[in-house]
């Protein structure tokens, strides 16, 4: 038995849950980590596509007409696979230019004009707030029947009911409180709901499982399976006809295909969801085929659960619209049915809210906006905040739209089922597709030509469709429906001009279209263009060419100042935001400061850009324009403008091409002279000698091991030594590998170098500290440098300390145990700092002082007992030395020990090294 | 009597892993550090078989291995060519200068002493 | 941007398909009252398109890499 107070609850839980998905969502893009970000989603958010009609209309439609519910979801399936041409390039545009619904779309295609944007404002509204009653009709039905459970009673009609008992009503204020906290909480520059989108594709995948866990039970539970039931149906005479299409079907399924391929696109919520929440172009690609699989689940069970319905409920009494859940409850299943009502649910709201807000954010934009700015009394463009009133009016839209979606429930939505309803709207809206497709595709649409074109197609629509509507309701005198217009004949709205045999559906589209399309292409071919309309047909048409958007700023000439457009965008985005904004603009251009940037026409478009994206693009392009003084050039110019750059482009190509063809030619000559000389020097180049250098460690490691591996029975004191080996040669090849590495960072020029003034007396008695241990192993006495002063020198410290532990570690492992003596002295003369490591070992014989310095090289073994070296140590000591402009060297002889010397450039570094003034030397 | 080998190798970890794997088999070891040192230990100790690292500091293996076959004493002593390049030029060279057999470092230590058997007809 | 990659063309293909499969005459061929498989001729024959036609999407759309 289910009680009103429990379905209210679980209303209000799930849309406590939709709310909390958004709020989740938005949050994570706050911190950058956006849930949306994925195809998947993308695809799940465009099922908001499916709303009521879908949930419960079709069932009704199927059970009165068979399979005419499919074609409005066999159209969009047709679309998608036109979606790769035409809605990747309807996102690049709108990212490109910042527009954030259609009727900005419109209007900054046809110049930035505020005219056709309000209009088609109006006309999405206007043909939008049928469907919105839909949902509204749906939901409150889908309520009302609930709460009757278990016993099936329609609801009565909505007109017999008062005002303050109709549950519509506080469904449709609910509603309108939910979308203000939805959608209006924040003002985004880019127009751009993550969490809402979370939301919808969530609410996406509720009313999918509700409708196939409706169907399936209905198929397998009621029924024996899709063969049982149709096998049953083929008995009832009156469902025969619902299995095939009627002759004069085919005309209306193939209009009723054309017009729902139109609505994917323009209806606002799909355009919201579609384009503008649109994150990554490349998300369109999974959708191409997720959609259609969505739409195609989704409609599987429709015809079996029309079937079913008109199999046990009979054909009078249950409106077929309801199937969905009274079939549920007809069989005492109240958990399903609560779980229909939540997928119905799921499908209304997320229908509303979305485009609710899409229009909410239009009628601010593109209508009151405008508007606002024209009365100059209220002189909006010296208000220093204005984003409380974008918000304001944006609640009140919200408000107001739900208000007529009602009142046209009250007024109209009697006379129809669910679907005819939506596809008044579809008609509506397939009125933008003329202006906005030819918009994209030809150059040659003009503002009048679209206006003309979207004024008579919605003239045509309203007649033909929207005033029938409300005269079927009884809300127009029922004799214009059979008389026409002044009782003429041909006027007859649902027969124009004689044209007799269509429904009214593909009879309004016949004629809208052919008044649209007509009139667009006419006023366009035989009209004028200004300058603005056709820079931006360029732009639009154009868009794949130019990723940089350069071109609008040659078309503007006047001069602005950085504060005044700075300030004009605080206005708007709020002052820290429009600072962040030019901050990462100029930073994104090489400067450090907003002031630094030039004011140019590059920085006007880019205010205007942002601006766009709160107010709308005709509305930035007047504020923009009052805040700077501007000539736009004549059209004259901008043709000249145009055609020259063709031409000089087409001409400098030319001799680039030529010019880059010789270079290309030569250059590869060399270098592959080049490579043969290097190829020929790799032969007994560094690499090999690595190599083989480190495979002599490899050797040890791996003979010991297996060694250790294979006998088993060592005694312990061999093992140890063994193992010992092990890792000494271990150690001995990580050093080796470190070094090879530094080597070979420090010859290809990639190692960093940090230079900093230093005081070298210090740095020696450091490194001194750092290999106290091997001296006092070895039993070798060390003599400090005197105390000083000693200039200082610039050089990278870390650097440095490796010369100097290179040098005094050699030296220590020359010397003679127990009475070795390691000397280091400082001198300073010429200019210069020495820096002397003196040791009493065996001495080099002079042929050898410069081979230590080779790579790989050692000379004389390191006496048992010490790490084996690599031979790099002085190598690279000398290579970092000779970077900071000084010399290495070694005075000895055989038998007197062996004096390391380097001399290092006091004050003036050498040429191309950075240096850091470090204010003192820490420790 | 137990065959003598010759280990000619620079590297004392090297030597010492060598030095224990033959001894291990019941062979006598000689070691030499250089190339000088190989020619003088082999005219002292005459061993049956020289394990000859080709990387050595003065005289590289590939001559010692030419001297030690230019000598007709020595022809007949087995000589197991030690290297860390593996290519086939390396390779080519040892078989020219009269090694019998090579073994490329890293080396398995069975097949080392695979080799030394088979070379000592073992 | 290619305008003409091989992608757009298929789907643009497929496009073709659909709406030449799912639209008189072709439709009217299947419109019997007949079963296959103890469902409606026609049922089968919209759906049946319809799968075939996700099929193509998808595999025009995860095959090329462009």
């Amino acid at each position: 038995m289910l009680q009103g107070w429990v379905i209210v609850l679980v209303s209000f839980a799930y849309l406590g849950v939709l709310f909390g998905i958004a709020y989740f969502g938005d949050r994570r893009a706050a911190r950058g980590r956006s849930i949306i970000a994925n195809p998947y989603i993308y695809a799940l958010s465009l099922a908001v596509y499916c709303t009521t009609w879908t949930f419960y209309g079709s069932v009704g439609r199927a059970a009165s007409s068979g399979v005419g519910f499919l074609p409005v979801y066999l159209g969009p399936t047709l679309m998608v696979a036109l979606w790769w041409y035409v809605l990747r390039k309807i996102i690049r545009i709108s990212k490109a230019h910042r527009i954030t619904s259609i009727a900005d779309f419109v209007a900054s295609r046809y110049g930035k004009s505020h005219f056709l944007g309000g209009l088609v404002t109006v006309i999405a509204v206007l043909g939008v707030i049928p469907y919105i009653s839909l949902q509204l009709k749906a939901i409150s039905s889908s309520f009302t029947i609930l709460l009757h459970s278990p016993a099936i009673v329609m609801p009565a009609k909505a007109v017999a009911r008062p005002f303050t008992q109709d549950t519509a009503l506080y469904i449709a204020i609910t509603l309108a409180a939910f979308t203000i906290l939805f959608g209006t909480r924040h003002l985004d520059a880019t127009e751009r709901h993550e969490g809402l989108v979370a939301a919808i594709a969530f609410e996406s995948l509720v009313k999918l499982f509700a409708f196939l866990a409706v169907g399936a039970f209905v198929t397998f539970g009621l029924y024996g399976g899709l063969g049982d039931l149709f096998e049953r149906a083929h008995q009832a005479p009156e469902l025969e006809r619902l299995m095939t299409v009627s002759g004069g079907g085919y005309g209306t399924w193939a209009f009723l295909t054309l017009v729902s391929m139109l609505s994917i696109l323009f209806l606002p919520r799909q355009f919201q969801i579609s384009v503008v929440e649109n994150v990554d172009e490349n998300h369109v690609r999974k959708a191409i085929w997720l959609f259609p699989l969505y739409l195609l689940l989704i409609n599987v069970f429709v015809l079996p659960i029309a079937l079913g319905g008109r199999l046990l409920l009979g054909s009078g009494g249950v409106d077929a619209d309801t199937f969905v859940l009274t079939l549920p409850m007809a069989v005492r299943q109240e958990g399903l049915a609560l779980f229909a009502y939540v997928g119905g649910l799921s499908a209304g709201t997320g229908m509303v809210i979305v485009e609710t807000i899409a229009l909410s954010t239009m009628v601010c934009n593109d209508l009151v906006m405008p508007l606002l700015l024209r009365w100059k009394w209220l002189r909006l463009d010296e208000w220093p905040d204005v984003s409380g009133v974008l918000l304001l009016v944006r609640r009140l839209a919200i408000a107001a739209i739900l208000l007529f979606g009602y009142v046209y429930f009250r007024v109209a939505g009697e006379a129809y089922a669910l679907v005819a309803i939506g596809l008044i709207s579809f008609a509506a809206v397939a009125q933008f597709a003329p202006a906005i497709l030819g918009g994209i595709y030809w150059r040659g649409g003009t503002r009048a030509g679209a206006g003309a074109g979207l004024l008579a197609g919605f003239a045509v629509w309203t007649y033909t469709l929207a005033a029938p509507s409300l005269a079927k309701s009884g809300w127009l005198p029922a004799g214009f429906l059979e008389e026409g217009l002044l009782g003429s004949d041909l006027l007859r709205p649902q027969q124009l001009f004689g044209l007799t045999g269509f429904d009214e559906i593909s009879h309004c589209m016949f004629w809208s279209m052919l008044a649209n399309v007509g009139l667009y292409v006419g006023v366009s071919l035989f009209g004028r263009r200004s300058v603005e309309e056709t820079s931006q047909a360029a732009l639009f048409v154009d868009v794949f060419r130019h990723t940089g958007a350069l071109e609008p700023a040659r078309l503007w000439r006047g001069s602005a100042s950085v504060e005044d457009l700075l300030r004009l965008l605080g206005r708007f985005l709020g002052p820290e935001r429009a600072r962040e904004t030019f901050l990462a603009h100029a930073r994104r251009r090489g400067l450090r400061e907003p002031g630094e940037l030039p004011a140019d026409a590059d920085l006007v478009h880019f205010a205007e850009t942002q601006l766009a994206g709160a107010v709308g693009s005709a509305s930035a392009r007047v504020m923009v324009a009052s805040v700077v003084q501007e000539e736009p050039p004549g059209l004259e110019e901008v043709m000249d403008i145009l055609d020259e750059a063709s031409q000089v482009r087409a001409y400098s190509r030319e001799l680039e091409q030529k010019s880059r063809e010789l270079e290309a030619a030569t250059a590869e000559l060399r270098a592959a002279n080049l490579r043969l000389q290097e190829l020929d020097r790799m032969k007994d180049d560094f690499m090999s000698t690595v190599t083989h250098e480190l495979r002599t460690p490899l050797t040890s490691i791996r003979s010991f091991s297996e060694i250790l591996l294979d006998n088993l029975d060592l005694d312990l004191d061999e093992r140890k030594r063994f193992l010992g080996i092990i890792v000494k040669e271990t150690e001995r090849l990580t050093r080796l590998i470190n070094q090879t590495l530094d080597m070979a960072k420090i010859e290809s020029g990639s190692a960093e170098w940090h230079a900093a003034e230093l005081d070298v007396r210090e740095i020696v008695l450091e490194a001194v500290d750092a290999t106290s241990q091997l001296f006092r192993d070895r039993g070798v006495a060390v003599v400090r440098p005197a105390p000083g002063p000693w200039p200082r020198i610039t050089a990278d410290r870390d650097r440095l300390m490796q010369v100097l532990i290179n040098l005094l570690s050699n030296a220590v492992r020359h010397c003679p145990p127990s009475h070795g003596r390691v000397e280091v002295r400082l001198g300073a003369a010429d200019g210069q700092l020495r820096v002397e490591v003196q040791d009493n070992g065996p001495g080099i014989a002079p042929a050898d002082h410069e081979k230590i310095f080779e790579r790989f090289r050692q000379v004389g073994d390191t006496l048992a007992g010490g790490p084996r070296g690599t031979g790099l140590g002085l190598a690279i000591s000398r290579r970092i030395i000779e970077h900071f402009g000084g010399r290495l060297w070694v005075e000895s002889d055989l038998g007197k020990g062996a004096t390391f010397s380097f001399v290092l450039p006091l004050r003036a570094p050498a040429p191309g090294v950075a240096v850091e003034r470090a204010a003192g030397t820490a420790v | 009597m137990a065959e003598r080998i010759l280990i000619v190798d620079d590297e004392p970890n090297i030597v010492i892993s060598l030095e224990f794997l033959m001894r291990r088999e019941g062979y006598e070891t000689v070691v030499a550090r250089d190339g000088e040192a190989a020619l003088e230990a082999l005219a002292r100790t005459a061993p049956d078989l020289v394990i000859l690292d080709v990387m050595l500091p003065g005289m590289n293996g590939f001559d010692v291995c030419e001297r030690i076959r230019a000598d007709p004493r020595w022809r007949q002593t087995r000589i197991l060519m030690l290297t860390a390049k593996g290519r086939e030029t390396e390779i080519a060279k040892g078989m020219r200068v009269g090694a019998d057999a090579y073994v490329t470092k890293p080396f398995s230590t069975k097949d080392l002493v695979g080799q030394v058997h088979r070379l000592l007809g073992a | 941007m290619r305008r003409t990659s091989k992608t757009g063309q298929r789907l643009f293909a497929v496009f073709l398909v659909g709406a030449v499969l799912l639209n008189y005459p072709l439709l009217s061929l299947f419109s019997r009252p007949t079963d296959v498989a103890g469902v409606p001729l026609l049922y089968a024959y919209v759906f049946g398109v319809w799968t075939l036609l996700i099929a193509l999407l998808a595999a025009a759309i995860e095959r090329t890499r462009d």
